[in-house]
């Protein structure tokens, strides 16, 4: 069972907001999930490698040789609040 | 209690000079305007993928070389997520629980790893001040962001500010010599953290440490350390107790504060990068990044001490200066039959001297060739001008370069070598200082100074003081 | 002519142009009309919808084509159905896309599906979800809903979309037709915006097997912007086998969903005799670990999906809540506003189960487990040449049916996820009709078939064989033909 409290923790991690009534459906349902996915807990996997990759290859590189960059106005055209050439966002606040 | 001992170790962030970044086709770049050096990769739109720049990864692997370390057969990318406006992403592609390189050393000091990451963007705070915090907005320039870096972990072998910024020194002239990086600090191409804490001298375990950051010079990070040590130590010894935590170090008053604050919850919840697949360094990569290494400061120090016999302090001087270090052994080569200790002299004393009075830079870049050094230097060991004299023409040669024989000869420096002439000169010099001359014959040999003086004011120091010595005595009778 | 340009397969109007038959803009000008009457809400955006830009194909050299909105397109908007994207416009396009254009394929419009592909049922699409043109009180299944529906309802002549862990079978089997999901890497991912990337995979949802075959043919081959990409090596060539002789079909002993519909296990049965009239054997063969698939795939994929959409911060593109406030404050209600709730639930879920002290027990596992189930089909593949098993454990539902248990939802996965796990081609064909348990209007059934990695050719050809001998000819609406 996954507590109010860890929700609250993790949506901070993951930069969501979420309501009150939100944290308390997303407990639920982390929970019910987890609980299924738990099944995998009592599987013996010692000594078994995990896999991150299905393919095999290795050292697939790039030569170093420069590619046309975007022209500015295209890059800060989508912008939601560029501002003198860049990306302006909202300064992060001490607490 | 028991004095408290410093333990410090340094993490240093090398960007790599590279064309193009890490993971995209894009130009470096230093100084251009706002964001004309970014694509699709560097400014994560949506549907991209990186791919590692070839360059990138030989360049980390001669400095993983030049610093001994063992390199992994297998290393991979992973993903070190957190978001910040410079991180476009919200994840940087690091290396975590495999580097490319671990387990070297450096001027003794151990290398705890070096691994291939990325740089963030430049975020320009605007608002008072040039503080983190108090900002009402801030400016994202994405040029620098995507540039390759090796970041390179010590062990906390240092312990104290002055030896570990005596030791990022060398680091640098390393990593210079290597051709892969500026290291330039106040460019930022060179960036040094420091981890900082106390321990009752003589104890094992490492105290709470604190991470500072932000020390964009040599200077600074030997303040921003001494000014953390200093805290710590009246904190404990006070009987508080360090809390973990990042200080920032502000130049302009060389204060430190804490980066702490709501966004700092840090879980990076690092895993495989699934993007790219492992890097595995072949053997030919190894040989070349082995083979790419040129003689490194270190090397070129314990040479000049063991095969050239230079002193401890002449032979760091010149390992740590690599254009002095190639005037040093050019001179040396030209001068043959002299100490290379004498030809060390002349060149860290009476030349950086000469030219430093000359408003020089320093030996290598002053107007007098190695040739001409030498020359002079052979002069004065064979004795055919005096050493005073060798001085004032290794003046003549900073102001105006040139061949010291054509100045010995224009000034007419020569030493006279014609003993009649000398002798003459001597007898007419004991002539007129008789109560010195009286002096000596009784026994007080202070007193033939006052002769050898004579003598040197007429042949304007042309004489060797040894020969005249001995002609005085000679005609004295003794 | 143009009522009969809707009625060719891609292969046959191919065969048709280069016959002087039918004329390239004559066959794009059909399929544009029919897609104009678009009721599905198959499609997000069309082509001929008037807005300026457009995708450009220099020479349209074969039928036109669907491409789920989660592949960038420059000049047409890409949303990956997700308010946070809305009105993001790429500057660049998907290598698939270009393939596409490349061989001369008119870009239709962009499908309809689940927002960032995260859901099997399309009712995940923040711009409404999209009918089963079977019964549109129905799912078409997801998360490429609207590339299937496009296909199966007529509105396109193919499709592409992307599978992650069913995304192209499953709604390819709930609304009958063929959908093929490739090896991992066979497809280039470049431009196709991520959900987990070490599953996603860019694949055909054709009418028939000889259309997936040409689709792939022209999508595989490696690219230098992927870093994950080999291509296929032979390239796949059109099938042309008409019998299973000497081929071995394992059913896994162990997969045994417990929610199978009657009718679909009926449908599944029918079609395993059908084989073996072929000339193929079945036998089982135990994968003791795939019944562990959606466990390991419900940590892996929100894992990763936590991380690829955490750049949708609201400082380069996309959308941004108004209102002041500090950094945090923008970046969490930019993120509250613009996602919609499964695409929260999942980034929790992978947050949680990255998360420090979590790790180990979820990640770490789950990528174990994944390992177990690769062996698993090494094992059954040094004895059979291909796994099958039913698609989706049930016919298409009933809209908002599955929407408030997310875990049941997940379910229509048990099938499709353990292949994606193993990065191994699957392919899914219509293998007959069947009524829901409880009753209810016939609709399609899918038969998944499994082959080892890159062996794309095998799936295809028998695919194709099995095709002929079923003679699945039912289309929405005009019931069994
Ligand atoms: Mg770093
Ligand atoms: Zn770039």
């Amino acid at each position: 069972m996954i507590e109010r409290e860890q929700v609250q923790h993790v949506a901070r991690l993951a930069r969501l907001r979420l309501s009150e009534e939100e944290l308390g459906r997303m407990a639920g349902e982390l929970s019910g999930i987890l609980g299924h996915v738990d099944r995998i807990g009592e599987l013996d996997l010692n000594d078994v490698e995990p896999t991150s990759h299905v393919v095999e290859l290795e050292n697939v590189l790039r030569a170093d040789e420069p590619r046309p960059s975007w022209p500015r106005d295209v890059v800060l055209a989508q912008a939601p609040d560029p501002a003198n050439d860049a990306f302006r966002v909202p300064s992060p606040q001490a607490e | 209690m028991a004095e408290l001992e410093a333990v410090i170790g340094l993490e240093i962030h090398v960007q790599l000079a590279t064309r193009t970044k890490m993971f995209c086709g894009c130009e470096l770049s230093f100084g251009d305007e706002p964001n004309v050096h970014t694509c699709p990769v560097c400014l994560a739109h949506p549907g991209v993928l990186p791919v590692p720049n070839e360059e990138a990864i030989r360049f980390a692997l001669t400095i993983a070389a030049a610093l001994e370390c063992k390199v992994a057969p297998r290393s991979i990318f992973h993903r070190k997520n957190y978001f910040y406006p410079d991180n476009p992403k919200a994840y940087q592609i690091s290396q975590y629980d495999i580097p490319l390189a671990s387990n070297g050393r450096l001027g003794g000091i151990r290398i705890h790893r070096a691994h291939l990451e990325e740089d963030a963007a430049k975020t320009i705070h605007v608002g008072e001040s040039g503080r983190i915090h108090g900002s009402e907005r801030s400016l994202i320039d994405f040029n620098r962001g995507g540039t390759p870096l090796v970041e390179i972990v010590t062990e906390p072998d240092l312990r104290s500010a002055a030896e570990a910024c005596a030791w990022a020194r060398l680091l640098r002239t390393t990593v210079r010599q290597l051709d892969v990086s500026d290291v330039n600090m106040e460019e930022g191409s060179l960036r040094v953290d420091a981890n900082v804490s106390v321990r009752p001298a003589g104890s094992e375990e490492l105290g709470t440490k604190t991470e500072l950051k932000n020390m964009n010079s040599f200077r600074f990070l030997e303040r921003g350390i001494e000014a953390e040590l200093e805290r710590q130590r009246a904190l404990v010894e006070s009987g508080g107790t360090v809390v973990q935590e990042t200080l920032h170090f502000h130049p302009e008053d060389g204060s430190l504060t804490s980066l702490r604050s709501k966004e700092e919850a840090h879980d990076y919840r690092y895993f495989p990068e699934p993007d790219l697949v492992p890097l595995a360094p072949t053997e030919t990569m190894l040989r070349e990044a082995r083979e790419s290494l040129p003689e490194l400061p270190e090397a070129r120090m314990r040479r000049y001490r063991e095969e050239l016999g230079l002193s401890a302090e002449n032979a760091a001087q010149l390992a740590g200066d690599p254009q002095a270090a190639a005037y040093f052994e050019a001179v040396a080569a030209e001068a043959s039959g002299v100490e290379a200790q004498v030809v060390a002299n002349w060149v860290t004393g009476e030349l950086a001297a000469a030219s430093r009075q000359a408003g020089g830079a320093g030996p290598a870049d002053s107007q007098v060739e190695p040739a001409a050094l030498a020359a002079l230097v052979l002069m004065v060991q064979e004795k055919r001008i005096s050493h005073g004299s060798g001085k004032a023409v290794l003046a003549a040669l900073v102001a105006e370069g040139g061949d010291p024989a054509a100045i010995v000869e224009r000034e007419g420096l020569a030493q006279i070598s014609d003993s009649g002439e000398l002798e003459s000169i001597v007898a007419a010099a004991v002539d007129a200082n008789s109560e010195a001359a009286e002096q000596v014959r009784g026994g007080n040999q202070k007193a033939i100074g006052a002769i050898v003086g004579a003598v040197m004011r007429e042949t304007q120091g042309r004489a060797d003081g040894g020969e005249v010595n001995r002609l005085i005595r000679k005609k004295l009778g003794l | 002519m143009t009522a009969g340009a809707l009625e060719l397969t891609a292969v046959q109007a191919r065969e048709a142009m280069a016959a002087g038959e039918l004329s390239a803009a004559e066959c794009h000008d059909a399929w544009a009309q029919a897609a104009a009457g678009d009721e599905l809400n198959a499609y997000l955006w069309r082509d001929d919808s008037g807005e300026a830009g457009g995708i450009a194909v220099e020479r349209p050299r074969i039928a036109p084509i669907a491409v789920k909105d989660i592949f960038c397109t420059e000049g047409a908007p890409t949303t990956a159905a997700s308010r946070i994207l809305e009105n993001y416009r790429p500057p660049y396009t998907a290598t698939a896309v270009r393939r596409l254009l490349e061989a001369g394929a008119p870009i239709l419009g962009k499908t309809n599906m689940d927002e960032f592909a995260m859901g099997s049922s399309n009712e995940n699409s923040a711009y409404g979800p999209v009918l089963n043109p079977w019964d549109r009180g129905r799912v078409p299944g997801g998360s490429s809903g609207g590339s299937a529906a496009a296909v199966a309802g007529g509105l396109a002549p193919w499709a592409i979309g992307t599978d992650t862990g069913g995304s192209i079978r499953q709604p390819a089997a709930l609304c009958g037709i063929v959908g093929l999901k490739p090896t991992y890497g066979a497809v280039s991912r470049y431009g196709m915006i991520a959900f987990a990337s070490s599953l996603d995979q860019c694949g055909p949802l054709t009418r028939d097997v000889a259309d997936a075959a040409l689709l792939l043919s022209i999508l595989q081959g490696r690219d230098a912007c992927d870093s994950t990409s080999l291509g296929i090596e032979p390239a796949p060539q059109l099938p042309q086998r008409e019998d299973l002789n000497g081929l071995r079909f394992a059913v896994p002993a162990d997969l045994r969903s417990d929610g199978m519909e009657d009718g679909v296990r009926a449908v599944f049965e029918a079609t395993l005799k059908r084989i073996e009239e072929l000339g193929g054997a079945v036998a089982e063969a135990p994968l003791p670990h795939a019944e562990h698939g959606i466990s390991a795939y419900y940590v892996i994929a929100p894992a990763e999906a936590s991380s690829n959409l955490a750049r949708y911060d609201g400082v380069r593109y996309g959308m941004r809540a108004a209102g002041g406030g500090d950094l945090l404050e923008m970046y969490e209600s930019t993120r509250a506003q613009g996602f919609g709730a499964e695409v929260k639930r999942r980034i929790m879920l992978g947050t949680y189960a990255l998360s420090s002290g979590y790790y180990e027990a979820y990640y770490g596992r789950a990528q174990k487990v994944r390992t177990k189930i690769a062996e698993d089909f090494d094992a059954a593949f040094a004895e059979f040449d291909f796994v099958v098993t039913p698609t989706s454990p049930s016919v298409a539902f009933g809209l908002g049916e599955k929407t408030d248990d997310p875990l049941a939802m997940y379910m229509n996965d048990y099938f499709t996820v353990p292949m994606s796990l193993a990065g191994i081609p699957a392919i899914s064909i219509p293998a007959g009709l069947a009524e829901p348990d409880g009753g209810g209007p016939r609709l399609p059934v899918g038969f998944q078939i499994a082959a080892p990695a890159f062996a794309e050719q095998r799936l295809l050809d028998a695919a194709y064989a099995l095709e002929g001998a079923i003679g699945f000819d039912a289309r929405p609406g005009g019931g069994d033909g």
